[in-house]
């Protein structure tokens, strides 16, 4: 359990993507079979102990530590896991510090009344970080929340076999814990494991922002163009006897989404996106957020809120792998599938007809419907490819829309801008002459920007609240932003979708910043 | 009948003050006669006219604030030996905490007070161990008074530090720590795991360093990291003090890990919040079951707990069927709070 346990401490505090890659690299491939396949099926989620609750084990703590003193304690830190972990009294004990194979399997055998006297063994057993594992591995459900996702754990799995990540993820899904056959494949001892026939994921093609100067080579005849829909990219899986609803990091969704999954009654695999749609018109992305990051719905939200799929793409017809067939032919393909199968809750995303690049860019700018953020172009002849291949397919996003709004608050980043005030939280004036915070960004700045307002908050820092820094309200910036929808969060009503610092303002005086008013006319 | 120490030694705004002897102990404002503890400069403040401590004491608080603010007239007290001030004896016991931090023994007409400042009991290269005094009160801190404060040993957690360095050779690892007592026992101890390099030091650090070696306390080789080149800091270790690891002084490392070296690392949101990549529980402090132990060694019926967590304290205290209460000096616990 130590190694474990020293990978979870560490990934709680690294920083940075990078250094959690290495962390879990280093693991991965220093530590024995089953013990590293359960540590990632932990990160996955993909453990369940229904035996052992928080509530049991804080009872069991109890036992062990005067209740005052627990309660002392718990105020103090915060977290049930942590104080548990944290309070348990060394006890003399012969015992061996237990390994993670032996918990899993003993918590799995366990009848329900041996599994606190079992769990009570193994923490006198061990130290207190291993305890904080321990707690946080039964208690995790889920997946242990401790700042790795499954996705940076397979792109450490990649490096430490030099391979494609795309490469795990299409055989992800068809695989079980502890992985033994997956690690033996990475380390070149047996073939890679077949996930033919079952629903696995397949790695998405996506594509690159489109630049002035690519505007102006490309050959337009040998193009197609699409709108690009706001809602959230999903893969459809049907095999003759599983179907799956995956993001496009592979994230299985298909428990949040069962009408969608009760609609799939095909054999391919389908490329679209995940919409609102309410009498065949597309909602605001704020609409598809609330079915988002739920473990299962209820009739009334589903009702409130109904999904559909816009499919643009076809990976698998049947059997038929039909990636390495050009876009134009996969589209006809996609087209008579829907025309037999005519599925329920999904429609075909058109294509836009266009005689030139100056009308689409009419077009584009023309687009204020929310559910649209600009245009995709695609090759008439590209393959669908794994990741972000270049000279493909491209995204065309509409001009930002915009406001000039007034730092009010900052905050430091993390890792590599640690040092720097770089989370900025802006408002603008309501109708009563006050700021109100309409959103926080974190980035669209140059370095040398960066160091300007950094150096700026030093100088007119007017409160501190722990680590937040009050401004005084003089800096206006010029803030970039996709959408305005209404926000219950935010004092102003409002929120922003995706806002980003298009420029400094120091010439512009605060007063002269934009009005609420001038938001919420954004509202769609 | 020997008279209870609470008659002779009372709170009052500037501090704990020995009526018959007619002097504080670490007092908050400056007064004509002071005791002094260690040299945190919550217990050390500048302006005293007389000052009784230890060399180490003196020496750093003289490092710290310069010769003339470190007392008018400056009284050394070696560890052990007694001096009668008014009919109080005073005797300076170590207290293991920082070099020169000192235990404050008071026998007043058969009675004894035990003022132990701040103090720990795990071992501690840079000073004399701690050594309990049998006594009729103890007044003792409780800074990491609650039960989920267990440090590990400082070699385990110094030993986690040279992991990670081996983990990210290509990066600083820049170590948060107070300039008095934890930066030298940082490295000291690194010294002590057969980490032979030279080791790195912000400015503010530099003095109080100087200062222990002149008192024969042996560091290695120190080099001031400010006018270090970056390339040389990468794999280097840097010791700063807790304001500067996440702040601009540390941009002028390698990709820094940041650490922190403070018994407060034990409860992970604290280090969290502070930006703390590595944390390191290595504190001067007493955990909890060493407070509970050395209440118990001391034998004292009756304790008086000053900054911290007292209610815990008190609570275990009382179920062990000691007389405690709270002694509420304000100011205290400002400096060294880790």
């Amino acid at each position: 359990m130590k190694a474990f346990a020293e990978l979870l401490e560490r990934l709680v505090f690294a920083p940075g993507r990078n250094t959690k890659i290495s962390l879990l690299r280093a693991y991965f491939s220093t530590r024995p079979d089953p013990e590293r396949g359960l540590a990632l099926a932990a990160i996955a989620g993909a453990l369940d102990f229904p035996g052992a609750k928080a509530a049991a084990l804080k009872q069991l703590a109890e036992t062990r530590a005067d209740p005052e003193l627990f309660a002392l304690s718990y105020d103090f830190v915060g977290d049930l896991a942590e104080t548990i972990a944290l309070i348990w009294p060394a006890a003399p004990t012969t015992a061996a510090a237990p390994e993670l194979p032996e918990i899993v399997a003993a918590l799995r055998a366990a009848k329900k009344d041996q599994i606190l006297p079992l769990i009570a063994g193994w923490l006198d057993a061990s130290d207190a970080s291993s305890r904080f594992a321990i707690v946080k591995l039964i208690t995790g459900g889920g997946g242990l929340r401790v700042g790795a996702s499954l996705r940076l754990a397979k792109l450490a799995l990649a490096e430490m076999a030099l391979l494609d990540v795309n490469e795990i993820e299409e055989i992800w899904h068809g695989l079980e814990p502890p992985y033994l056959d997956l690690f033996a494949w990475l380390e070149g001892r047996a073939p890679r494991p077949d996930a033919a026939a079952k629903p696995v994921f397949r790695p998405v093609m996506l594509a690159h922002p489109i630049e002035a100067k690519d505007l102006a080579a490309l050959d337009w005849s040998a193009h197609r163009a699409e709108w690009k829909w706001d809602g959230i990219r999903v893969q459809l899986v049907g095999t003759a006897t599983e179907r799956r609803l995956y993001t496009r990091t592979a994230d299985d969704i298909s428990a949040a989404f069962p009408e969608i999954v009760a609609a799939m009654n095909f054999r391919a695999v389908l490329d679209g996106e995940l919409l609102v749609i309410r009498d065949g018109a597309v909602a605001p992305f704020g609409d598809l957020q609330q079915r988002l990051n739920r473990k299962t719905v209820s009739a009334a939200l589903r009702a409130e809120f109904p999904v559909a799929v816009r499919l643009y793409d076809i990976l698998f017809d049947g059997e038929d792998d039909v990636r390495g067939l050009p876009f134009d032919t996969r589209r006809a393909r996609l087209e008579t599938f829907l025309r037999r199968e005519q599925p329920a809750r999904m429609d075909l995303s058109p294509l836009i007809a266009f005689a030139a690049a100056d009308e689409l860019a009419a077009l584009r700018d023309g687009a204020r419907e929310a559910a649209i953020e600009g245009l995709m172009i695609k090759r008439a002849d590209s393959p669908y490819l794994a990741g972000r291949p270049k000279g493909f397919w491209w995204k065309w996003k509409r001009e930002p829309l915009s406001i000039d709004a007034v730092l009010m608050y900052a905050q430091r980043g993390h890792g590599k801008r640690s040092s720097f005030y770089s989370d900025y939280t802006f408002g603008v004036w309501n109708e009563a002459g006050e700021l109100v915070p309409v959103g926080k960004a974190y980035s669209g700045y140059t370095d040398s920007e960066l160091n300007f307002i950094d150096r700026w908050i030093r100088n007119h820092t007017t409160a501190r609240f722990g680590p937040v820094r009050e401004v005084e309200k003089s800096l206006v910036f010029e803030v970039g932003f996709d959408a305005a929808q209404r926000s219950g969060r935010h004092k102003s009503g409002v929120a922003l979708r995706f806002p980003r610092i298009l420029r400094l303002r120091p010439d512009k005086p605060a007063a002269e910043a934009d009005h609420l008013a001038t938001v919420q006319a954004f509202i769609t | 009948m020997p008279p209870h120490p609470q008659t002779w030694l009372k709170t009052t705004p500037s501090g704990l003050f020995c009526e018959p002897g007619g002097f504080f102990i670490d007092p908050t404002r400056p007064v004509d006669r002071a005791v002094i503890s260690h040299a945190h400069a919550d217990h050390a403040r500048p302006g005293h006219a007389d000052v009784l401590a230890t060399a180490g004491t003196l020496a750093v608080m003289r490092t710290r604030m310069g010769a003339e603010r470190a007392g008018g007239q400056q009284q050394e007290l070696p560890y052990g030996e007694r001096l009668t001030v008014n009919g109080v004896a005073v005797t300076l016991v170590p207290a293991g905490h920082v070099l020169g931090s000192a235990q404050i023994v008071l026998d007043y007409e058969g009675s004894r007070a035990v003022i132990s400042g701040d103090y720990k009991r795990q071992p501690d290269p840079t000073c004399a161990a701690f050594q309990p005094v049998p006594c009729d009160v103890f007044v003792t801190e409780a800074t990491f008074g609650l039960p989920v404060f267990r440090h590990p040993p400082a070699t385990a957690e110094i030993h986690r530090l040279l992991a990670s360095v081996d983990l990210f050779p290509a990066r600083t690892h820049v170590v948060g720590c107070y300039a008095l007592g934890k930066c030298q026992r940082v490295i000291a101890v690194l010294r002590q795991c057969g980490y032979d390099k030279p080791i790195y030091l912000h400015g503010a650090h530099v003095a109080v360093c100087n200062t222990y070696r002149a008192l024969g306390v042996e560091l290695g080789e120190l080099r001031p990291a400010t006018v270090a080149a970056k390339a040389d800091l990468q794999g280097a270790i840097v010791l700063a003090p807790p304001s500067a690891i996440a702040d601009r002084w540390a941009r002028r490392l390698e990709d820094p890990v940041v650490c922190m070296a403070s018994g407060w690392m034990r409860i992970r949101q604290r280090a969290k919040a502070g930006g703390v990549e590595l944390p390191l529980i290595i504190s001067d402090h007493a955990d909890w079951d060493d407070l509970l132990r050395t209440i118990r060694e001391v034998g004292a019926p009756e304790i008086w707990v000053t900054h911290g967590a007292e209610e815990a304290l008190i609570h275990a205290a009382t179920r062990l069927q000691i007389r405690a209460r709270a002694l509420s000096l304000v100011g205290y616990g400002d400096e060294d709070a880790a």
